[in-house]
C-alpha cells in the first residue's frame, strides 16, 4: 500500500465521519442552547447559555414521557412478534423439508420489492374501518409484526448449523417440537441480538403508519407526536428550534445508545447474508 | 444460495409415508412457518391484491359492515390520476430524486465501504459514525436539517453569498435536491454495510495477481473491485430506487407538505392528500399502482443496461 493512497483513504473516512456525524453534535448543542443561534460560533457550546429549558418545554407540548411509553410498547409487540415466530419460521425455512416451503421463501424475497407504502392504503381500509383498530397498540403492531429481514437472519444462521446435529437428535427419537426446543432454541442465542436491533428501528423509527391511524394524541409514538408538533404547534413555543431538537434527542438516544453498544452484533456479515437471502 | 436440508429419515410406519408424501418428510415445519405465513398473506398479499382491486373501482371509505355499491370503472381512477397536474409533477418529482439518489449512494456507498474495508485505525469509530443516520429516525433527523438548511441556518452562514435565494427548502430548484441528499446521507450507512459484505466475497488473489500484472490502486478497484461487487451493486441500486419510491417523511416534513408549489411533492405524499385527506382512496390507490409499474420499469431498464454492457 502506498503511502499516499492511505491519505488519501484518511482524508475520505475523515470527511464522511464529520458529516455523517456534526449533524448529531448540532442536534445536541441546538437543543440545549436557550435561544437559537445559527451563526458559526452557536454551533459551539457557551456555558452560560445551557440549558434543560427546551426538553421541559417539548415534554409540555407533546408528553414526552407517554409518547416514549407508546414507542416502547408499540417496538416491543413487534420484536416479541418478530422473535417468536420469525425463529420458528426461519428454523423451518433452512432445516426443515415440507411442502411449500420453497414457495414461502420465493414469496418472501419478493416482499423486499413491494413499497410498503402502495399497501398502506388497504392495510388503513383493512385495519381501521374494517376492524376497528385506529388509535390502539394492535393497530399500529399489526402491519410490521414479523420483520421479514430477522426471518432471513434467523433462516442464515440455522443454514450454517451442520444438519447432522438435529439428524442425531432425530435418531435418538426426540420428536420434531423436541429437536426445536432442546436442539435448535438453545443454539439461535447469538442471532437473536442481531435480529433484535435489526428490527427494533423498524417500528421506533415509522412514522407513516402510526401517524395514519392514530389521532388521538395520548397514543401517538414520539415520532408522530415530535412531526405533528414540527408541523403545527411550534410556532407558539419560545423557541420552536429547540424544543423540536430536543425531541429529536429523545427519539434518537434509544436507537444510536443501542447501535453503538451493540455494534458489534450489527456487523455487514450479518445483515449482508440477511439481506442477500 | 445453497439450502442444506436433511435428508428424510426413512419412514417406517404407513402413515409416516402418507403424510410425507403430502406434506413433506417435515410436515412440522408447515406448523413452524403458518404464523409468518399467515402474516404475509394478511398484511402483503391480500392488500396488494386489494391495492390492485381498489384502482379499478369506485370505492369510497365506508364505516365497518357498512356496505356500498363499488362499480368497477375501468381505468377511470388512472385517468384522473394522471389528468392531475400534482400527481404528474410528483411523478417528475421523485424522477429528479432518484437520478440525483441513485448514483450518488452507490459511488459513494461503494468508496467508503472500500476505504473501510482496509486495516486503519480507529475502523470501529468510522464504521459507526457512518451507520448512525440509518439508524436513527426520519423525524428526529429531518428537525436537525430543517435548522441547518433554514434560510439563516448554518449552512447559509457558511456559504455567504452563495447561499441560494430563496433558501434551500423553499426554494423551488432546489427543494428536491435537498431532499435527495438528505435521503442519501440517511440510508449510505446502510448501503456502506451491505458493500463492506460484498467486499468480504472478493477473492484476495484478484488483487494480488493484479498488483503482480502491475496495476495501480485505482486500476485494479476498477478492474477487480468493481466486477467482484456487481452483484451488491445491483442490490444496493434495487433498494435505493424502492427506498425513493416510498419517500413520504421528507416532503412531509421537510418541505412542509412537498411546497414550494409542489415541486418536491413525491407520489406517496400525493397517495396520502388524495386517500385520506381529501377521501379518494381509489385515486390514491391508481397512483400506487402506477408507481409500483414504475419501479418495476425502472428495475427492468436497469438489468436491460447491464445485460447490454456484458
Amino acid at each position: 500500500m502506498t503511502r499516499g493512497l492511505s491519505w488519501w483513504r484518511t482524508i475520505a473516512l475523515t470527511l464522511g465521519a464529520i458529516t455523517f456525524l456534526f449533524p448529531f453534535y448540532y442536534m445536541i448543542v441546538g437543543s440545549l442552547q436557550v435561544a437559537p443561534d445559527t451563526s458559526l460560533s452557536g454551533a459551539l457550546p457557551r456555558p452560560d447559555d445551557l440549558s434543560f429549558d427546551n426538553y421541559s418545554e417539548i415534554n409540555a407540548a407533546i408528553g414526552l414521557w407517554r409518547s416514549l411509553l407508546n414507542s416502547v410498547l408499540v417496538t416491543a409487540g413487534v420484536v416479541i412478534g418478530t422473535l417468536v415466530f420469525g425463529v420458528l419460521a426461519g428454523y423451518a425455512l433452512a432445516q426443515l423439508r415440507y411442502r411449500g416451503r420453497g414457495t414461502l421463501f420465493a414469496v418472501m424475497l419478493l416482499l423486499q420489492v413491494i413499497p410498503f407504502q402502495l399497501l398502506v392504503l388497504p392495510l388503513y381500509v383493512q385495519v381501521v374501518r374494517g376492524y376497528g383498530l385506529a388509535d390502539s397498540y394492535l393497530g399500529m403492531i399489526l402491519p410490521f409484526v414479523i420483520n421479514s429481514v430477522a426471518v432471513f437472519v434467523f433462516r442464515q444462521f440455522f443454514l450454517q448449523l451442520p444438519v447432522e446435529l438435529f439428524e442425531a437428535a432425530r435418531l435418538d427419537g426426540a420428536s420434531e417440537i423436541r429437536v426445536l426446543r432442546s436442539v435448535a432454541l438453545p443454539l439461535v442465542r447469538p442471532a437473536l441480538l442481531t435480529a433484535t436491533l435489526l428490527t427494533f428501528i423498524g417500528p421506533w423509527n415509522e412514522f407513516l403508519w402510526p401517524f395514519l391511524i392514530t389521532k388521538e394524541t395520548g397514543m401517538q409514538p414520539l415520532a408522530v407526536a415530535l412531526a405533528n408538533y414540527m408541523s403545527t404547534v411550534a410556532s407558539a413555543a419560545t423557541n420552536p428550534y429547540g424544543a423540536i431538537l430536543a425531541g429529536a434527542c429523545v427519539l434518537a438516544a434509544p436507537a444510536v445508545l443501542l447501535f453503538v453498544g451493540f455494534q458489534r452484533h450489527f456487523v455487514s456479515s450479518d445483515v449482508g447474508s440477511g439481506v442477500k437471502g | 444460495m445453497t439450502a442444506v436440508t436433511p435428508e428424510a429419515k426413512p419412514a417406517t410406519t404407513r402413515r409416516h409415508r402418507m403424510t410425507a408424501s403430502v406434506f413433506g418428510p417435515h410436515p412440522v415445519g408447515l406448523l413452524l412457518s403458518a404464523p409468518y405465513a399467515v402474516y404475509v398473506a394478511a398484511v402483503f398479499a391480500y392488500p396488494l391484491g386489494m391495492a390492485v382491486w381498489i384502482s379499478f373501482h369506485d370505492y369510497i371509505f365506508t364505516a365497518p359492515g357498512v356496505s356500498v355499491p363499488r362499480p368497477f370503472v375501468g381505468i377511470d381512477n388512472y385517468t384522473t390520476a394522471l389528468a392531475d397536474p400534482a400527481v404528474r409533477q410528483s411523478f417528475v418529482n421523485i424522477l429528479i430524486f432518484l437520478v440525483i439518489n441513485v448514483p450518488l449512494t452507490v459511488v459513494l456507498s461503494l468508496l467508503l465501504a472500500t476505504a473501510l474495508n482496509a486495516a486503519i485505525p480507529f475502523r470501529t469509530f468510522f464504521r459507526v459514525s457512518f451507520y448512525v443516520p440509518y439508524v436513527t429516525a426520519s423525524v428526529a433527523v429531518v428537525g436537525v436539517w430543517l435548522f441547518l438548511f433554514s434560510s439563516d441556518g448554518l449552512v447559509n452562514q457558511v456559504l455567504g453569498d452563495l447561499a441560494p435565494d430563496p433558501s434551500w427548502l423553499i426554494n423551488e430548484k432546489w427543494a428536491m435536491p435537498s431532499i435527495a441528499l438528505f435521503v442519501t446521507w440517511k440510508q449510505l450507512g446502510f448501503f456502506i454495510l451491505l458493500y463492506l459484505a460484498a467486499l468480504q466475497n472478493v477473492p484476495r488473489e484478484l488483487y494480488e495477481s493484479a498488483a503482480v500484472d502491475g496495476a495501480g490502486r485505482w486500476r485494479s478497484f476498477r478492474a477487480v473491485t468493481i466486477p467482484g461487487v456487481r452483484p451488491a451493486t445491483t442490490l444496493v441500486t434495487l433498494l435505493a430506487i424502492i427506498t425513493g419510491a416510498n419517500l413520504f417523511t421528507e416532503p412531509y416534513l421537510l418541505t412542509n407538505g412537498g411546497g414550494p408549489s409542489g415541486k418536491s411533492a413525491s407520489p406517496v405524499l400525493l397517495m396520502y392528500q388524495r386517500g385520506i385527506e381529501q377521501q379518494h382512496p381509489d385515486v390514491a390507490a391508481a397512483i400506487g399502482v402506477l408507481l409500483v409499474a414504475g419501479v418495476l420499469l425502472l428495475a427492468g431498464a436497469r438489468r436491460l443496461l447491464e445485460r447490454r454492457r456484458e
